[in-house]
């Protein structure tokens, strides 16, 4: 054989053309390795035959012939390889591959934590379900998993150890005061309280996530991005959880025995944390790998909303029907403002911020103003109510979010239009957008440590 | 000559089966086989060879192992598997069908 490894300038365009090959999905590995021998045989027989090495590569690699159709012919033969498939291992790299399986114990450990951690309080006698010591779980909700979910990022981040006391204050204080505040049992404020602080905690998990730098570069959008795609992520373990339980619960009845325990008191909630590291994982390990889906998700939305908007103000015009105020509605339609909020944010988030506006802009336009219209409508129902009735916690607390949303729908919607009168960028509604989300962490803050003393823990 | 790529791509499978059917072989010696069988008209795209390989493989047709080569780069070896020798059985008779049938038509065409 002449081919020497001693021709370094031969190598260099071997090298370059394996790379071009690592490139296509569809050809992988070994098949590169089959080919560069190929390759390689082709060339000792042409330099053989006189050639020159360049003449011969040239030679063969034309023999070869173009990587697409070759590629498109591997495609067509290994099609299950253009699936990307979400490989927590990466291929080859040893160093990588050591940390991945690092990353994959620790998660393990954490999401085992996570598990255990909601047990503990079982063995000082509160249990979970069924008795009467609901509100302790209800209250500590974000206290069991977050913290780990902290550490991970933390752990993942390579964070100082000075940070790392600055996030567990929060974490720590809020034990503190959730466990100490003397709440009336089931009062308004604690439910308030159970609901708030994991939206205020959420802030601190965002924190860690960005590596403490909060205020650097995109780390803000990429931690919505994470958030949305692990809400996904959720969805499905949980529904794959779903399945298992229901198999557990079907499968011991059947032999007479009674399986509830299980599910309740084991599989759905040490599932329920649990789920939330792994998830974690899984969205940080595929960011890369799988198209995101939030986004998605919002463009098939934002249409069908506008349109739910735009009917549903046509239809209270026209029957001149007020809206009832409940609680309920009250929280509905927070509910409502957050999701047209989350459809702007998640499409903010995937758009090209360089993209002139096109039609999509526009509708999301709409979707913000006819929200913002249904909002003013709440609004002066919830302010009639309050000036009627005075206030109470839960009044007070969807006035307050209404009124947060209110401001960013507005504010978005005028720099929404100005952007699509081209007056400003794109970027300045991102920058709006992810500068106002430490707004809603505060405000849910104010609402578990405030509140509660201001209402008389009613 | 030109053969078109649909006749090539015909033509693959029973000229692979068969020339695997002399002994194991690998990709590079299969091609220049073909080369000297035809008389240098069928000429292949070099790289077409491997995808058509791991289909009679996935067909388990032929099997595969690594070798090394004489430089001492790894190398894969296919042979021909028993399925694979009855498939070139029944590939080998479809073939003499249409050549049959072409070659009486031509005679034909040469009497008149």
């Amino acid at each position: 054989m002449s081919a020497e490894p001693a021709n370094t300038a031969l190598e260099e365009q071997i090298g370059q053309w394996r790379a071009y090959l690592r490139r296509r999905r569809a050809i992988d590995g070994p098949d590169i390795e089959e080919l560069e021998t190929h390759l390689r045989d082709q060339m000792g027989v042409l330099t053989q035959a006189g050639l020159v090495d360049d003449e011969a590569f040239l030679v063969a690699v034309k023999r070869m012939g173009s990587l697409d159709a070759l590629s498109r012919e591997f495609a067509r033969e290994h099609s299950e390889r253009l699936w990307k498939q979400l490989v927590i291992a990466p291929d080859g790299d040893a160093a990588s591959s050591t940390v991945t399986r690092t990353e994959t114990l620790v998660v393990f450990a954490l999401a085992v934590a996570a598990a255990l951690a909601i047990k503990i309080p079982a063995l000082f006698g509160l249990k979970l379900g069924g008795g009467g010591d609901e509100p302790f779980y209800a209250r500590n909700a974000g206290l069991f998993v977050l913290p780990f979910l902290t550490g991970y990022f933390v752990w993942k981040r390579r964070m100082d150890p000075r940070q790392w006391v600055w996030l567990a204050i929060p974490f720590i204080a809020a034990v503190v005061i959730v466990n100490t505040f003397p709440f009336t049992r089931g009062s308004d404020t604690e439910v308030l309280s159970a609901l708030h602080l994991p939206i205020a905690l959420w802030l601190v998990v965002g924190i860690a996530y960005v590596g403490g730098r909060w205020f650097a570069g995109d780390g803000r959008m990429d931690f919505v991005r994470f958030s949305g795609e692990l809400f996904i992520y959720y969805v499905l373990i949980a529904l794959g959880g779903g399945v298992l339980t229901a198999f557990t619960m079907m499968m011991f009845t059947a032999i007479g025995l009674k399986p509830d325990w299980i599910a309740q008191d084991w599989l759905i909630p040490c599932g329920a944390m649990g789920a939330v590291l792994v998830g974690s994982w899984l969205v940080e390990a595929k960011q890369s790998v799988i198209e995101n889906m939030a986004p998605v998700l919002t463009r098939l939305f934002t249409p069908l909303f506008t349109i739910l908007l735009l009917v549903f103000l046509a239809t209270m015009a026209w029957t001149g029907r007020p809206i009832d105020i409940q609680r309920n509605v009250l929280i509905a339609f927070d509910l409502l403002l957050a999701l047209v909020l989350g459809l702007v944010l998640y499409s903010a988030s995937a758009r090209d911020p360089q993209r002139p506006p096109n039609l999509f802009d526009g509708l999301q336009l709409l979707l913000i103003v006819s929200a913002l219209v249904v909002d003013a409508v709440a609004l002066a129902a919830i302010s009639s109510r309050i000036s009627e009735f005075g206030f109470t916690p839960n009044r007070v607390a969807a006035l307050g979010e209404n009124l947060l949303l209110l401001v960013n729908l507005a504010w978005s919607a005028w720099l929404s239009a100005a952007f699509l009168r081209r007056r400003k960028s794109f970027r300045a509604l991102e920058a709006w957008q992810t500068a106002y989300l430490p707004v809603f962490a505060i405000w849910a803050a104010i609402v578990v440590v405030l509140f509660p003393p201001l209402f008389a823990y009613a | 000559m030109d053969l078109g790529k649909d006749l090539v791509a015909a033509s693959a499978t029973p000229l692979v089966l068969a020339i695997l059917a002399e002994g194991e072989s690998y990709g590079y010696a299969i091609i220049k086989r073909v080369s000297e069988l035809s008389g240098g008209h069928l000429q292949w795209t070099d790289g077409m060879l491997y995808p058509v390989l791991h289909r009679l493989e996935r067909h388990g047709l032929v099997a595969s192992k690594w070798g090394s080569s004489e430089s001492g780069r790894r190398r894969k070896y296919y042979r021909l598997t028993k399925e694979g020798r009855t498939q070139l059985e029944a590939e080998r008779k479809r073939w003499q069908v249409v050549d049959q049938t072409l070659h009486r038509i031509w005679m034909k065409a040469r009497l008149v």
